[in-house]
């Protein structure tokens, strides 16, 4: 059994790699914030760091907050003074500019490349800190320590988790100098591309595994569907469904055992269950449709998938175990791709309606549909691992574009980039405690 | 040859009859939507059972033993331009694997002429258009594969023959985001190989 396991794959024209890219995606705050409580970022203190600091923390931060949709950064050129202790503030002046919160930081060089880096964020209504951390950090993780800043200030202001320092995953696509596709992670705002793969034929569906180790995906390298595992890290790749006909979208269980893939080898396209390990399959449903785009509810109980069984695309849930099907999409002609939030109450969904297709919420309890975004081709949504974003891809002339869009409908940004053409983003579980 | 294929569309015929009762009545699955079976509206299929199959044995489709007589080799039947087989693009509705009446004929002469050349194998490679979700427009292209093989067997081809794939809607024909964009991505290719 094993023995499947260890087919390694290796292409002369698959580029394999988990290498820096330059061409990193930038960040466009495409709409305002309103009702987002104000905050204040003070430039951190860098005087004592020998070498000149390769990131602007305090840059990061206000970006990551601001795209929250939670928080509005007050601007640079509008702040009254720049204190770096807690000490150093006057509070008037921050109430006076309108701000309810600050933050305020230093980063010091311990030895060459070695940084300590203190911030404190401070109520300015109450004259008091609400919390100060230290963090010891490296050259080459300055970036994820700033997100840590973001992560830790956001929790404390909404009492949520915040999810600024994981990863997301894409595909790249390359249309000059021949067709290119590129499977690439990089951090939630986009910075630190890493291609994990590069293939003259399409690649699709990323799927994380629980621990953010692993990328499972679709790749047509022998032209025809597959789908393998890819171990980040290592590069260690290996095939893990190539029968006749499709093999794709696979979603991986919340336990890390199953895969939930789609196979058309019995007839039309249905649902199947297979352990990672042991690459046994269970057929979980038995349709002359199209049943496709499995995904798993937070308990690993039951799997959300779509369906055109009732004539056109809508969303059903079936029990991991097996068993009928349930509609649970009745509003508009065409709902799919659902992604499930974190805490199993809503899903986030492709949703057409008078051949526009918008990225929509629905409260699974009440059947409550909110649509999210105001384009016509967007698709690919994806829930942040707290429940509070979802990033999507859309269109913008020629080329695919991904968003983030937090679930109020207040915060959306756009991660740009110049040389191609993104899509089917899905935002990587958080990162474990190191 | 002739013979042959219009005995091989009836047992189609009777086989895919059986399926569709068998769907009807043997499933646990409720059927919501009866106005298409795996991509092939029945009314479609009736047209099979009906006028075409009389047109066949009354000798006036002369296009299957055609390619019998003719001395031209497969290369060269598909090297024609202007000719039905060059037509090798067959085009749908929007989320639909409905073959038209028009695509009918068309993939009728495929069918007779990969039948009468058992040295001729085609690649169906289905797509389409950029609207909706990426896996269920995988779906899509290999239902609409799938409703063109169909035809193509039905006419006598073999499985061996036939070899079907879904790109969905990464490998478009036209960019842009038109109607005129999609309804040329909306499509099933027919790739043939002389072996």
């Amino acid at each position: 059994m094993n023995r499947l396991l260890k087919i390694f794959i290796s292409l002369p024209f698959l580029m394999l790699a988990f290498s820096p890219l330059n061409a990193a995606l930038t960040i466009e705050i495409s709409e305002g914030t309103e009702g987002a409580l104000p905050i204040a970022v003070v430039p951190f203190d860098t005087s004592k760091v020998a070498s000149q600091l390769s990131e602007d923390i305090a840059q990061i931060v206000t970006n990551d907050l601001n795209r929250s949709g939670v928080l509005t950064v007050l601007s640079r050129n509008s702040l009254p003074a720049t204190p770096y202790y807690s000490h150093e503030v006057k509070y008037p002046a921050w109430r006076a500019a309108g701000q309810d919160y600050l933050v305020v930081g230093r980063a010091m060089e311990k030895t060459t490349g070695q940084y300590e880096i203190q911030f404190q964020l401070l109520d300015v209504l109450k004259q008091k800190q609400l919390i100060g951390y230290s963090l010891q950090t490296t050259k080459r993780k300055l970036r994820a320590s700033a997100h840590d800043i973001s992560d830790l200030i956001y929790q404390k202001i909404t009492g949520i988790r915040g999810a600024f320092n994981t990863r997301i995953a894409y595909i790249r696509a390359q249309r000059n100098q021949g067709r290119k596709y590129i499977l690439q992670v990089a951090d939630t705002d986009g910075f630190n591309a890493q291609t994990v793969l590069e293939s003259d034929e399409p690649l699709m569906s990323p799927s994380w595994s629980p621990d953010g180790d692993s990328l499972a995906y679709v790749s047509f390298e022998n032209r025809r569907p597959e789908i393998f595992i890819q171990h980040l890290s290592t590069a260690k790749r290996s095939k893990v469904s190539g029968f006749k006909g499709i093999n794709s979208a696979p979603s991986w269980s919340p336990n890390g055992e199953f895969l939930a893939l789609v196979l058309s080898k019995d007839g039309g396209p249905d649902i199947y269950l297979m352990n990672v390990e042991s690459k046994r399959l269970t057929r979980l449903t038995r349709h002359r449709g199209i049943d496709t785009e499995p995904v798993w509810s937070g308990d690993g109980q039951s799997i959300i998938f779509t369906s055109d069984r009732s004539g056109s695309p809508q969303i059903y849930e079936v029990a991991a175990t097996g068993g009928k099907p349930r509609r649970i999409t009745f509003e508009g002609q065409y709902n799919s791709a659902a992604s499930i939030s974190p805490d199993g109450k809503y899903i986030a969904m492709v949703h057409g309606e008078a051949g526009q297709f918008k990225i929509a919420q629905m409260e699974l309890d009440t059947g409550n549909l909110t649509v999210l975004t105001d384009s016509t081709l967007d698709e690919s949504p994806s829930f942040a691992p707290n429940g509070k974003m979802v990033l999507y891809a859309s269109t913008r002339g020629d080329n695919g574009v991904l968003y983030a869009v937090s679930v109020d409908g207040r915060g959306k940004h756009k991660l740009s980039d110049q040389t191609g053409d993104i899509r089917e983003p899905v935002w990587g579980p958080y990162k474990r405690k190191q | 040859m002739k013979s042959f294929n219009v005995r091989h569309k009836f047992l189609f015929l009777c086989i895919t009859g059986l399926f569709i009762t068998g769907c009807q009545t043997g499933s646990d699955e409720i059927i919501e939507d009866s106005t298409t079976v795996d991509g092939v509206d029945q009314s479609q299929l009736g047209g099979f059972g009906g006028s075409d199959l009389t047109a066949l044995e009354d000798g006036s489709d002369g296009s299957a033993i055609a390619f019998g007589d003719e001395t031209d080799s497969p290369q060269a039947m598909l090297d024609k331009a202007d000719s039905t087989l060059s037509n090798r693009v067959i085009y749908f509705q929007f989320d639909s694997a409905k073959v038209s009446e028009e695509s009918l004929n068309t993939l009728e002469e495929h069918g007779s002429f990969i039948a009468s050349n058992g040295n001729v194998s085609v690649r169906l490679e289905g797509h389409s258009d950029e609207r909706g979700s990426r896996e269920y427009n995988i779906a899509l292209g290999d239902r609409r594969a799938q409703s063109v093989r169909r035809i193509l067997m039905f006419q006598g081809a073999s499985v061996d023959q036939l070899e079907t794939i879904s790109y969905g809607e990464e490998q478009p024909a036209m960019s842009g985001h038109t109607d005129d964009a999609w309804s040329k991505n909306r499509r099933v290719e027919l790739v043939y190989q002389v072996n």
